[in-house]
């Protein structure tokens, strides 16, 4: 297992850098002017002065390897300083946004948290919903229950987020007035209060995603479980007496939650992805709003750095559902 | 005989087990009668889809409810009616007085937990026994299916075990709480055949030492004439014939397991050939038979035989057929 795992490890590095390739080569090639954000009066040799000293005349290669360099070294190490204290980033140049001047990695910590909670309490909440749905679903095929749960999460499924995101804040800020339109992340959580209006600016975004999610993850845990049920394997376990309960909790589920558990891995990037129109619905300022912002601006190093963020997520989380697929499952053996 | 005694464990009077499917109704036991002798080995037989299974699950009430429904009939088992008692009742009947053995044991048991799990999971809820006690006793009965280094092999998974191992373990799971009737529905017909002659020998050998009543269902009559002590025939969900296995094979007297001997080469020693290879489709059980449902391939069929369903004559020696022919008097039963 632990050889496999390092092997794989070593495997996505040349997928990785493959991939930053790519996305360096995308946000290189497309049309944006660096300095487009500038006012207007700088004059065209100031301008050709700045582009020169921030690099974009190199031959793509050189530019690439730099950029690389600053990208999967320095910019980790600012990182680790930044958590740790310890005086270890080098003093060289840094990921700068054009349009903030500030290091990119400096907005990325700004926002990650906001993007964290928005987005890990939304799949939670979705996983929280989507199990139980989905193991009455099967347990009960094709009853009131299972039919119902079956139509709503196929709605869930089909309807956009930026639709249930409007849809909702038309419902539930606008007409009933019941939580905000606009998340508020300078909010800070000190004392009971602030914490049931923190409960409240989040339930929208983390309903509207956590749904959607919810729709998702039911569907594999029913149709998992209806694989599950029809197995000699329970029969046996009926066979000897055991109670309802423990033969679909203990000997379907745990069977059932092989694929199920690795869909929840493949799925979190893709969960961060979806949150980018979530947060921009709900006005959350976290990695997805900044994303956003930047392509609309040209800001090449933060769209690049975002954009491998996401690539490293994808690849890590193909990696652990690999992995947990082996830790679960006795007959999967990988070495 | 004193009040509720009988001189059998199981004693099964006009059980009716209808499925309910989108097609109609499937008839696919009726009124099947059998009793069974305390340490007695009884042989089902029949062609597949005669119900030799539908009936032993509906003892137990095994069978997923819907689309199965038991709609008559009582089974006595240890003074109560195992088709009225409560489903709790019947769940500590299940695995503890009564163990069941299926075909296949590559897919009867849970791959994902290790066979001392599976093993001691009716020790633990039928015998109350803790983990300690359970394991001592797991080693007892794997020891006791031949199992070698069975200590060792409590902690692999079912994946690690061959077909004819798993077979054995599916009997210790079985045997585990020293039950009363031990059910095996063909639980040789998926394994080589030196390994069959294992299973066999196994069977025989527990029988002597632990004396539990035995049905054993099977295509195979090389096998029934081997280790039965009675064999009941089965066709188009009825019992069409039943005997001791000597009386049987000199003196069969229902048309159908007349032709089943006939396509039997050797009944000693030899490997009986699959029952399939008689003329002509079973019935169809979309009704309740009101005609014998042999009739279609019966060489003896005359007119009465469309008009009733034969009920089971007494031939003497514990012998009985559910006929009209007398092959006696080479002519109709006077009755
Ligand atoms: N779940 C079900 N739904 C509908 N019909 C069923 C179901 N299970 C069994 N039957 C029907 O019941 C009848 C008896 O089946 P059963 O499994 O008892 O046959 P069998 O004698 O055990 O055959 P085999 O030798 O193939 O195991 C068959 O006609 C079958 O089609
Ligand atoms: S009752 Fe008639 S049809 Fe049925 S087995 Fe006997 S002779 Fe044949
Ligand atoms: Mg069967």
């Amino acid at each position: 297992m632990l050889t496999y795992t390092i092997r794989r490890l070593i495997l996505a590095i040349p997928t990785l850098l493959f991939i930053s390739f790519i996305i360096f080569l995308i946000v290189k090639l497309s049309p944006s002017d660096p300095t487009a954000g500038l006012p207007l009066t700088i004059p065209p040799e100031v301008r050709e002065q700045i582009r020169e000293s921030l690099g974009v005349n190199d031959p793509v290669l050189v530019q690439y390897f730099k950029w690389l360099k600053l990208m999967v070294w320095d910019e980790p190490l600012h990182l680790v300083e930044d958590w740790t204290g310890w005086q270890i980033a080098p003093d060289g140049p840094r990921i700068i946004s054009y349009q903030t001047r500030s290091p990119v990695m400096d907005l990325i910590v700004q926002r990650m948290p906001q993007t964290l909670w928005v987005v890990g309490t939304s799949y939670i909440v979705g996983i929280l919903i989507a199990l139980p749905l989905g193991i009455i679903s099967a347990y009960r095929q094709y009853s009131v229950f299972d039919q119902v749960g079956t139509f709503i999460s196929m709605v869930g499924f089909s309807v956009p987020t930026f639709f249930t995101g409007v849809l909702f804040i038309v419902i539930f800020a606008v007409h009933l007035g019941w939580f905000p339109s606009v998340y508020d992340t300078t909010h800070e959580v000190t004392d009971w209060d602030s914490f049931v209006v923190q409960v409240k600016q989040i339930i929208m975004p983390v309903m509207v995603l956590g749904l959607y999610n919810a729709s998702q993850i039911s569907r594999y845990m029913r149709a998992s479980m209806l694989d599950n049920l029809n197995q000699d394997y329970v029969r046996t376990a009926r066979a000897k007496g055991l109670g309802e309960r423990v033969v679909v909790l203990v000997h379907v589920l745990r069977n059932s939650m092989i694929p199920v558990i690795t869909v929840i891995a493949l799925n979190i990037p893709a969960v961060f992805g979806g949150a980018i129109i979530t947060e921009q619905v709900f006005k959350v300022n976290g990695i997805g709003q900044l994303l956003i912002i930047a392509i609309q601006g040209g800001d090449v190093p933060v769209v690049q750095t975002v954009s491998v963020i996401f690539a490293v997520l994808i690849v890590l989380f193909n990696l652990i559902a690999d992995v947990l697929y082996g830790v679960l499952d006795p007959r999967i053996r990988y070495d | 005989m004193p009040d509720g005694a009988t001189p059998f464990v199981l004693d099964v009077k006009d059980l009716k087990t209808v499925f309910r499917t989108r097609g109609g109704e499937v008839h696919a036991v009726n009124d099947v009668s059998f009793t069974l002798k305390p340490g007695e080995l009884l042989g089902v037989v029949g062609e597949s889809g005669s119900g030799k299974s539908v009936t032993m699950m509906s003892l137990i009430r095994l069978l997923p409810m819907p689309p199965a429904e038991i709609r008559g009939g009582r089974v006595m088992f240890e003074g109560q009616d195992l088709a009225k008692v409560p489903e709790e009742t019947m769940r500590a009947i299940r695995g503890a007085r009564i163990g069941m053995v299926f075909q296949d044991p590559m897919t009867s048991l849970n791959p994902v937990f290790t066979v001392g799990y599976q093993l001691m999971e009716p020790l633990r809820k039928h015998m109350g026994m803790d983990k300690a006690a359970a394991t001592t006793r797991a080693v007892e009965l794997l020891e006791l299916v031949g199992i070698p280094d069975a200590r060792r092999r409590l902690g692999d998974y079912p994946h690690q075990f061959s077909g004819g191992m798993r077979q054995r373990v599916m009997i210790a799971i079985a045997l585990a709480c020293d039950p009363k009737v031990l059910i095996a529905d063909e639980p040789t017909t998926a394994l080589d055949v030196t390994i069959q002659a294992q299973i066999l020998e196994l069977i025989k050998d527990l029988r002597q030492k632990l004396g539990m009543a035995i049905v054993w269902i099977t295509h195979d009559l090389g096998v029934i004439a081997g280790i039965a002590d009675r064999v009941m025939v089965m066709y188009g969900g009825q019992v069409v014939e039943q005997a001791p296995v000597r009386e049987l094979f000199a003196n069969p007297q229902h048309p159908y397991t007349r032709m089943l001997l006939e396509t039997v080469p050797h009944i000693k020693g030899a490997r009986a050939e699959k029952l399939r290879v008689i003329q002509g489709q079973p019935p169809i059980l979309a009704k309740a038979p009101e005609s014998c449902p042999f009739m279609a391939r019966c060489p003896q069929a005359f007119e009465r035989c469309a008009r009733q369903n034969p009920a089971r004559y007494d031939v003497g020696n514990g012998h009985d057929a559910a006929c009209f022919w007398d092959f006696k008097t080479g002519a109709p039963r006077d009755v």
